[in-house]
């Protein structure tokens, strides 16, 4: 798991592509390949597939690799102004893909100090580096104690694991 | 105990809505609120809304989406919509569709864009059961290779919607009011909307399409009647819907900064 997550990091960074798919037997109606998506060192993550990297004051805010599997092609997004206030657990913002929008949520709560104006041009960022160019939000966290309640890489592997599985 | 009693039990609840040529903004509104604020099932069907209007989706942009001249003279309304997906124009001949459900409300099913869309198609699969050769394709309900639905998703942390407008029949000369889009699928080929299109009364007739669908969400969820006080917004919540009419104002700033505008201005 660690030898994956380091080199689906590096890989990353070069901008490899990293996602080897695997397909597991579920109902024909709602059937999806199974992806191992990246899933890095050092960020935290929500349950509701948002992660954050936390890095002094500033906590970076983007959706993960999986997240951007499952919703297909990003076509726009939509972010709130430098200056709003978040909350944590509750929508910022939406991604809007395959006919839909998404709504994204903070995983923490505070002041949106900047916002990734790539965006508005190129939303594809969230698909192709949901990570690094495709960040959405810089967040000044009000209460930096709610990071320790989300969940680490290993936990968050697991989980994903155990929601397609239950799907 | 009846069969159609026996077959329910065990289903999640959905309340039904039945409308019939409610505004599509009145509509929208309700569709968000019940979203946002409810956490029950629920099924709406308008059948026809009075005035032709224009609804574009959420990321639409006028310019690129609509004759907007044509739009203005003919003061036809022009709505965003609070969800993703492309442009229609409805009217008394659309028949409206729509399902906002708890994430956990299908057993199974993972509340993103794809599998919603494909568990839909599986209610309207019942529907046309030897009526016609219904297909989901790229997203589109198509008949053989013509569509006559336009699709649209929203979707929340714990919830989702899913809404269809039905071109039960249409008028030729609407049609004329939308731009071929940049995003296209595959199938369309370059079709032109007539072309591209199909009338669904050439295959079913209307409260048959109503009576159908309606029997097919049965064998989804147990249906019940609302009470009047659930489809309001509860006390004390704070919402206000994000689906809005443009104004004549915002179509006009659309044309004026357009690449052609700007184009002519310059060779002036």
């Amino acid at each position: 798991m660690a030898l994956r997550m380091w080199a689906s990091s590096t890989a990353n960074a070069l901008k490899l592509s990293t996602n080897p798919k695997s397909s597991l037997l579920v109902s024909p109606a709602f059937s999806l390949s199974r992806c191992f998506s990246t899933v890095l060192e050092g960020f935290k993550y929500a349950s509701s597939h948002e992660w954050v990297k936390h890095e002094g004051s500033v906590a970076t805010i983007g959706i993960t690799d999986h997240a951007q599997d499952h919703l297909g092609e990003v076509v726009f997004v939509e972010l709130p102004e430098a200056g709003k206030s978040v909350t944590g657990g509750d929508s910022f913002g939406a991604v809007e893909s395959v006919k839909a929008t998404s709504d994204v949520n903070s995983p923490i709560s505070g002041e949106v100090i900047e916002v990734n104006s790539k965006l508005s041009e190129t939303p594809g960022l969230i698909n192709s580096s949901p990570y690094e160019d495709g960040w959405m939000i810089k967040v000044k966290p009000s209460n930096p104690s709610e990071l320790e309640s989300l969940l680490g890489p290993k936990e968050y592997t697991k989980f994903c694991e155990e929601e397609d599985a239950s799907h | 105990m009846a069969l159609s009693q026996t077959r329910s039990i065990g289903l999640p609840l959905i309340n039904l809505i039945r409308l019939k040529g409610e505004s599509i903004l009145h509509q929208l509104h309700l569709e968000e609120m019940l979203l946002r604020t409810s956490s029950d099932n629920w099924c709406i069907i308008n059948d026809g809304t009075i005035d032709p209007t224009i609804v574009m989706g959420v990321s639409g942009k006028p310019v690129e989406l609509l004759e907007i001249e044509s739009v203005l003279r003919d003061e036809i309304p022009v709505i965003r919509r609070f969800t993703g997906g492309g442009t229609v124009i409805v009217d008394q001949g659309t028949i409206f569709v729509t399902f906002i459900c708890n994430k956990d409300a299908v057993p199974g099913l993972q509340s993103y864009p794809r599998p919603i869309m494909s568990w839909s198609s599986l209610i309207y699969k019942n529907v046309f059961q030897g009526i016609g050769d219904f297909s989901l394709r790229e997203n589109d309900y198509v008949l053989g290779n013509h569509k006559f639905g336009g699709n649209a998703q929203s979707i929340t942390k714990a919830r989702w919607i899913h809404h269809t407008s039905f071109l039960w029949d249409y008028e030729i000369s609407n049609m004329a009011y939308l731009k071929l889009p940049k995003r296209i699928p595959d199938y369309r080929q370059a079709r032109d909307h007539l072309e591209f299109i199909c009338r669904m009364k050439d295959y079913i007739p209307r409260s048959s399409f109503i009576d159908r669908t309606i029997h097919a969400v049965g064998s989804h969820f147990r249906l019940r009647s609302p009470e009047p006080e659930a489809i309001q917004t509860p006390l004390g919540t704070k919402f206000e819907p994000s689906s809005r009419i443009l104004r004549k104002q915002d179509l006009e700033e659309a044309i004026m900064k357009s690449p052609m505008a700007n184009h002519v201005a310059q060779s002036l």
